[in-house]
């Protein structure tokens, strides 16, 4: 029971970790991306200087993450008078609660055996009574297993729009009710195809649980393409990543906030630190939808033909590895992906246009829509015929 | 009801798709991506922008002429003779001159003892060399290098502008000296 409960805390560390790490992470990629995608050096003015010298530590401008909570949490918490203070200062929790709750289902790695991992420690007797204290129990790295972890996602996911819906209604600002209004209407027509897409999804892999697909991505197609949900289901693929990042809400969907018609959106009249939430929940965001389309799609924390005891080669050659060198390369697997296929979206982000609304509704009902629809039909017919 | 636009975009069914031109779009960006990544990974810049005030930018007009320098006389003396013209005709009103009297020196009696160019105004279009009747401020082929979180700071005094570049202009061509026995008219 304490083994349980201290795994798990282990494991919730390690998430909140990996999502806020990877989040400032993502903001420092974000300028440096565009920076070099527009020939330009990006921000390298944060530096610290080592105590006693002159020498100052720029590290590519990677301190500016720091630099930027630090003033966001310095500056002044302008509140404006609105009717619901409540509301006003409970929607920015609304936003980012959810986005940190949705990773709880995701996981971030294959199976651990803690008695198995104290096999490197080099004094075996000092080892033994923890060894003796976990025993042979297993764990998959995982904060909270559940059966039904893909409609958690989508659960949980769709609370994160109350937050921004709240933020724009209780902040008494037309700038800020538009983008609600909008925030809310995009999410309503994206949500549905990207339900439509994973529903053809679970066909597919037969299960809602995450974990049980992730492990279904570790067989071989054809004898060489992985099993990844990218090579099953490439249009669902597309569909989810589409329908993910206008949950997001950014470019080319960041309707609800665009900076040239509405100011800053729904978080127009938030301040200080409240904004930065925003602004980290969107950051985390990225990194969730991320994780979602890894484990989906890009078969998780697998690399071809790794499985729990080693690799093990089509052509039938192995090759053993202990449990600890697994277990670290699954979590390395899974945040390298992660972080690629966050470097993607942030690579969209700078490349694409914003739609005009009216776009953004025919997209989104006239052609994703059906699509998703038909891939299901599809994807059905295919199962039901065994093909 | 659907409104006929004069600028209605000419898309044919390959741009309508979308994904197509996405794909393209994001080919570019990521082409120019990876052009520039690789040249930082070789050590070489890859971007266009100038780390300012560290870099100087490469294309500056090889006419571009941005820093002032006060020009001497033979034995080292400014050759100002503080006559005011250039800070009265200098349309940023950028140029201060305190002067000083010296009444030994009968061909130069009146100096500038403090010459002050406000960088952080001067619009760089050299009147202040056309006006000087003495060719005693010139600008040269550089640019200041001011860059401060003050603008108070951002001033270059006399003996910056007597320093900028080696004391003597080799391209200048002084004029004669009084010789030994020539004698001023006041003076006589
Ligand atoms: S260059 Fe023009 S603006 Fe600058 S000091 Fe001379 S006259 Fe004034
Ligand atoms: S620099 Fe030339 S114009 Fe200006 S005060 Fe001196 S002599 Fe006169």
């Amino acid at each position: 029971m304490i083994q349980d409960l201290l795994i798990h805390l282990v494991f919730m560390g390690y998430a909140i970790a990996f999502m806020l790490g990877l989040a400032t992470l993502f903001t420092w990629v974000e300028r440096k991306q565009s920076a070099i995608m527009a020939d330009r050096i990006g921000a390298n003015r944060c530096y610290i200087r080592i105590p006693f010298t002159d020498i100052k530590l720029v590290a590519w401008g990677l301190f500016h993450g720091i630099a930027d909570g630090a003033k966001m949490l310095l500056k002044e918490n302008f509140t404006p008078t609105t009717y619901d203070r409540f509301c006003y200062n409970l929607a920015p929790w609304l936003a980012a609660v959810p986005v940190l709750l949705v990773f709880a289902v995701i996981p971030f790695g294959g199976t651990l055996v803690p008695g198995n991992l104290l096999d490197i420690v080099p004094f075996p007797h000092l080892a033994q009574p923890l060894k003796d204290f976990f025993g042979a129990r297993s764990y998959q790295m995982q904060v909270a297993r559940l059966d039904a972890g893909i409609l958690v996602v989508l659960a949980i996911s769709g609370v994160g729009i109350i937050g921004t819906i709240l933020a724009g209604w209780s902040s008494n600002n037309k700038f800020s009710l538009l983008g609600a209004a909008r925030a809310a209407s995009q999410m309503i027509s994206y949500e549905i195809s990207m339900g439509l897409a994973l529903i053809s999804l679970v066909v597919t892999y037969g299960t809602l649980d995450l974990n049980e697909m992730v492990r279904y991505q570790s067989g071989i197609l054809y004898g060489a393409l992985p099993t990844w949900g990218i090579f099953m289901q490439p249009l669902a693929f597309l569909l989810f990543l589409t329908a993910a990042i206008a949950e997001n809400k950014r470019v080319p969907f960041d309707l609800p906030e665009c900076e040239s018609e509405l100011v800053a959106g729904y978080f127009t009249e938030y301040s200080a630190m409240k904004m930065g939430l925003f602004m980290l929940s969107e950051f985390i965001e990225i990194v969730v939808v991320s994780a979602l389309l890894v484990t989906l799609f890009l078969g998780g924390y697998n690399l071809p033909w790794l499985t729990d005891a080693g690799f093990a080669f089509p052509n039938g050659a192995t090759w053993a590895m202990p449990q600890p060198a697994v277990v670290l390369l699954q979590v390395l697997t899974f945040t390298v992906k992660v972080v690629l296929a966050g470097c993607f979206q942030i690579q969209i982000r700078w490349s694409l246009p914003r739609f005009r609304y009216d776009q953004l509704m025919r997209f989104g009902w006239k052609f994703l829509l059906p699509l998703a629809a038909l891939n299901l039909v599809a994807t059905v017919f295919v199962r039901w015929m065994n093909l | 009801m659907n409104k006929d636009y004069w600028n209605k975009p000419a898309m044919g069914l390959w741009e309508r798709l979308y994904i197509f031109e996405v794909i393209r779009g994001l080919c570019i960006t990521g082409s120019v991506f990876f052009g520039n990544m690789w040249k930082w990974l070789t050590l070489r810049k890859g971007a266009l922008t100038a780390y300012y005030p560290e870099e100087v930018r490469s294309d500056y007009s090889p006419n571009n002429r941005g820093r002032h320098v006060l020009t001497q006389r033979e034995n080292g003396e400014v050759q100002c003779v503080s006559c005011n013209m250039c800070a009265t005709v200098c349309p940023a009103y950028c140029i201060e001159i305190l002067s000083t009297a010296n009444f030994d020196d009968v061909f130069h009696p009146k100096a500038p003892e403090r010459f002050e160019i406000d960088y952080s105004r001067c619009i760089f279009c050299g009147f202040c060399v056309e006006a000087c009747p003495e060719d005693a401020i010139r600008m040269i082929k550089d640019i200041p290098d001011f860059p401060a979180f003050d603008r108070d700071t951002m001033c270059a005094p006399l003996d910056l502008l007597l320093n900028w570049r080696p004391t003597r202009d080799p391209a200048k061509v002084y004029p004669t000296q009084p010789q030994n026995g020539e004698v001023h008219p006041w003076a006589a």
